[in-house]
């Protein structure tokens, strides 16, 4: 066991851990931020998409050990205020989410991409939002918020 | 999130009630009203039903209406209380939704048997079973408005009129908000058991049939919504099992001592085909997991390769001995022996996975003297009372509580309680400290409980004059109703019908799969139909009108969807479209337009068109996003998806080797269109997937000239077709 202080959602959180552990379980079990899921553990269906220093990674890939340098982690939690991300407001508009359970990934990789991109084409949406899976089929749904999110107004 | 409303706990109740509250039983459990203004009543009351019911109203006007169905993408947490609202009148602004208690003889839909009440969220009947339920309280609460205002006003009741949680007095303009009626409420010795006649007509639904949002959505955008693998309790321990490859094989742990003294470990608990861990973190359960040695029994399974044993269904679908009849109308034999014209076609599906996108888990915490416990689920509830958890404590139902969550997926796996009764045994073992288990993805693919493969041998005859007159199915396959449901053609004049159900066996796991036996039952029914069309110079569309000729609701599908899909229109040269239909309690037409890589062999799926007719539709939205959802489910089971084993094992473990559709495959659109009706609703959930096999399959053959006949069409086999 180690203690570890890593950076998230601008607050700083100390706790222990054993090296090695998943920056996924870490989140979920030992911060309670449950936003982030678990589907696949082997960087296949992006369901723990998070952003360090605003670049989208799958939580599950990464260990703990390597964060605690000051890295900016966001989370599902920590992406707006109150909700209100252009991608969050569209995605409530479109009625995307059906079970769920993919959404908080596909969301933060949404809103990277159009950080990166404000005006994506459907071609480079598909591309950059291949990696997070949706059992329940919400694909179309996806693609009608990013594109609305990104007409609406271009992210800074 | 929503909350599950308190159970039982009469003290807590009462106070936070604190003598403004009213509460509506469901008719003929609960058959009054009762006002917190009189404790004594209520308590009498709650001694008899210690529940609370089905609305909750308060003085803001603010309107909680339990939701006894579970949530798992469909949209239940918005479409019940959305009848119950529609008849009550309310205004939805100041409506709030909670799950209700796990109670089946208060909140209970229509079960299977009659006269039975099940909580069970399964076969797409969720708005169906609970369609008359929720009107007819909805309207038993507007009653008690209607006349607590008729006797606070001294008018007759008949006088009066509702809208948006008001009620109008026209004669005298006196108009008084529910909310402000609570301190008037008037109890009544019973309420009217209003029928189907005296509920709304559809035509005046106000709610219903409009695109409300769906109420639990803003907490899936946030990361709020409280799935049951997000629960976190004080002084929680974390299980794992390690369940084998091999279904039904018996573990003997070589290993223990090992195991025990691994960091975290607290203890190894033995089942009949698995061995549990338990330990402090989830991080400490898994690393001693991916350490054990076991040794596996042979099983059922053992010797089982999926992919030769067709050969096997061949034999016995070639047996004289009929199976269990299913479906027999009017005399096959003689359609056969006066036949003009004969087709034979074999069909097939290797075994797919559910692949809900929240693995498989539970939290359970069993009191210290074993006499209770609480369960945290995302269930759809399956036939055991409280999830098959009072049988493995030795409890009694009342004992264990259990807290509903959203679903990250059910499609059918998750009314099966496996999960729950392996989360039982730990947290037995650890009370009272709660356990979570978690199935790791691999746990949930390997140990899956699959739809099952089979082989549908169809024989269509022909009379003399080319009519379709006789249609034979043979289903060979695993699991009774599991590869048999979908035989039915009631909506196609076909006078000789004839389906039945050879079984054979392989030990492996097997559960409802989304639409269960319709996807491959209805992929073997559609492709004949365009075999004989095609044989016979005849457009799909053409045969499928003559044989819709005596139902009227599945033609106009057909017809809609004609229009819809420009059917007629000119089309790309390297394109074709296809067409399905589909009866899954809800009627439904699918057409896909398509063009194939000849040299890879991927079929790109580049439209779909529906037409729909599931009776009154509460949440149109809603159920265009089932139908967008059931058809890109559909596209990938049916052009990616299959496990397969050897020599009994499990050969898929994760998304790598069992592949999802991913976003690059999606089609360019889906588009559906509703036909309206005032029919009582039928599920929506289950409809589109089963379309998706027939019509790809169909435009193929146009495309082409060849048939695809085996689940999955895999580049690989449609390069096999295409070169066959
Ligand atoms: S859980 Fe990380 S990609 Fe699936
Ligand atoms: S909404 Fe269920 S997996 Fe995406």
């Amino acid at each position: 066991m180690a203690t570890y202080s890593l950076n998230i959602n601008n607050e700083q959180h100390t706790f222990e851990a054993s090296e090695g552990t998943s920056l996924l379980w870490i989140l979920r079990e030992h911060l309670g931020l449950t936003g982030t899921k678990y589907g696949c553990g082997i960087a296949q269906c992006g369901a723990c998409t998070i952003h360090v220093d605003g670049t989208p990674v799958k939580a599950c890939m990464l260990q703990v050990q390597n964060f605690g340098n000051g890295q900016k982690i966001t989370t599902i939690e920590g992406l707006s205020e109150n909700a209100d991300h252009p991608v969050q407001k569209a995605w409530i508009e479109v009625q995307a989410p059906q079970c769920g359970y993919c959404q908080s990934g596909q969301i933060m990789q949404a809103a990277a991409l159009l950080k990166e991109d404000s005006q994506p084409s459907r071609e480079k949406i598909k591309s950059y939002m291949n990696g997070v899976l949706c059992r329940c089929g919400t694909y179309l749904r996806i693609i009608d918020a990013i594109e609305l999110a990104s007409s609406k107004k271009p992210l800074t | 999130m929503p909350k599950t409303a308190k159970v039982v706990n009469r003290r807590e109740f009462l106070k936070s009630s604190s003598g403004v509250a009213l509460f509506i039983g469901v008719s003929g459990i609960l058959p009054q009203l009762i006002s917190c203004k009189d404790v004594k009543a209520m308590r009498n009351q709650l001694k008899q039903h210690q529940l609370t019911a089905w609305v909750h109203l308060n003085e803001d006007g603010e309107i909680t209406i339990y939701n006894p169905a579970a949530e798992m993408g469909q949209g239940s947490m918005t479409s019940l209380p959305l009848l119950f609202a529609e008849e009550m009148d309310a205004d939805w602004s100041k409506v709030k939704v909670e799950f209700s208690p796990q109670v089946a003889e208060i909140y209970g839909g229509k079960g299977w048997a009659p006269d039975s009440k099940l909580m069970f969220t399964v076969g797409s009947r969720t708005t169906n079973s609970y369609y008359h339920t929720m009107r007819k309280a909805g309207a038993q609460a507007r009653y008690v408005m209607l006349n607590s205002a008729a006797k606070h006003w001294g008018v007759p009741i008949s006088e009066l009129t509702t809208t948006a949680s008001t009620v109008f007095h026209k004669k005298t303009k006196k108009e008084i908000r529910y909310g402000a009626l609570v301190p008037f409420l008037v109890l009544t010795e019973e309420l009217p058991d209003f029928t189907f006649e005296q509920l709304k007509h559809p035509k005046d639904f106000r709610l219903v049939g409009t695109d409300i949002p769906r109420t639990e959505i803003p907490s899936k955008v946030n990361g709020k919504a409280q799935f049951a693998i997000d629960i976190r309790l004080p002084d929680m321990v974390y299980g794992v099992l390690e369940r084998g490859k091999r279904h039904g094989a018996r573990p003997t742990l070589l290993n223990e001592a090992e195991i025990l003294a691994q960091d975290g470990v607290l203890k190894t608990i033995p089942y009949a085909y698995a061995i549990g861990i338990v330990a402090n973190t989830l991080e400490q359960a898994l690393a001693a997991k991916r350490l054990l040695k076991i040794d596996w029994s042979a099983s059922d399974a053992s010797g089982f390769n999926s992919q030769e044993v067709y050969e096997a269904y061949d034999k016995i679908a070639a047996q004289q001995e009929t199976g269990k009849v299913v479906v027999e109308k009017g005399d096959i034999g003689n359609a056969m022996r006066k036949a003009s014209k004969t087709f034979t076609s074999d069909f097939k599906n290797d075994y797919i996975y559910h692949a809900q996108l929240e693995p498989l888990n539970a939290v359970i915490q069993v009191a210290e003297d074993l006499e209770s416990a609480a369960v945290w689920v995302g269930s759809q509830q399956g036939f055991d009372t409280k999830l098959g958890v009072p049988d493995i404590l030795g409890i009694s139902p009342e004992k264990v509580t259990v807290h509903l969550h959203y679903l990250g997926g059910g499609f059918g796996r998750r009314s099966m309680n496996d999960f729950v009764e392996e989360c039982a045994v730990l947290a037995k073992e650890m009370a009272p400290r709660p356990v979570k288990l978690i199935w790791t993805r691999e746990d949930d693919v390997t140990h899956g409980a699959f739809r099952p493969i089979s082989l549908q041998r169809l024989n269509v005859y022909l009379d003399a004059k080319g009519q379709l007159d006789g249609f034979s199915h043979m289903v060979v396959g695993d699991g009774g109703n599991l590869v048999a449901s979908g035989v039915h053609n009631d909506y196609y004049a076909i006078p000789n019908q004839f389906a039945e159900w050879r079984e054979i066996s392989h030990g492996v796991r097997l559960k409802h799969w989304r639409s269960v036996g319709h996807g491959p039952n209805k992929f073997a029914i559609e492709c004949m139909l365009d075999e004989v069309a095609m044989d016979q110079g005849m457009d799909p569309v053409a045969l499928r009108r003559t044989l819709m000729a005596n139902s009227p609701r599945a033609l106009a599908t057909l017809e809609k969807v004609v229009e819809l899909s420009d059917w007629n229109g000119s089309i790309a040269q390297d394109r074709a479209k296809g067409m399905a239909f589909v009866e899954h309690g809800s009627l439904g037409t699918g057409v896909c337009e398509i063009s194939v890589d000849t040299a890879t062999g991927k079929i790109k799926v580049h439209h779909f068109w529906i037409a729909l007719d599931a009776g009154v539709i509460v949440q149109p939205d809603n159920v265009k996003a089932q139908m967008e959802g059931g058809i890109i489910m559909g596209m990938s089971s049916v052009l990616n998806e299959r496990i397969t084993i050897k020599n009994g094992e499990v050969q898929q473990s994760n998304f790598h080797n069992y592949p999802l559709l991913r976003m690059e495959d999606v089609p360019d659109s889906i588009e559906t269109a509703l036909i309206t009706s005032s029919e009582i609703p039928e599920g929506v959930g289950e409809t589109a997937t089963p379309m998706v096999a027939g019509a790809i399959a169909n435009a193929f053959l146009k495309l082409t000239g060849k048939k695809l006949r085996h689940l999955p069409f895999t580049p690989e086999r449609v390069l096999e077709v295409l070169n066959g």
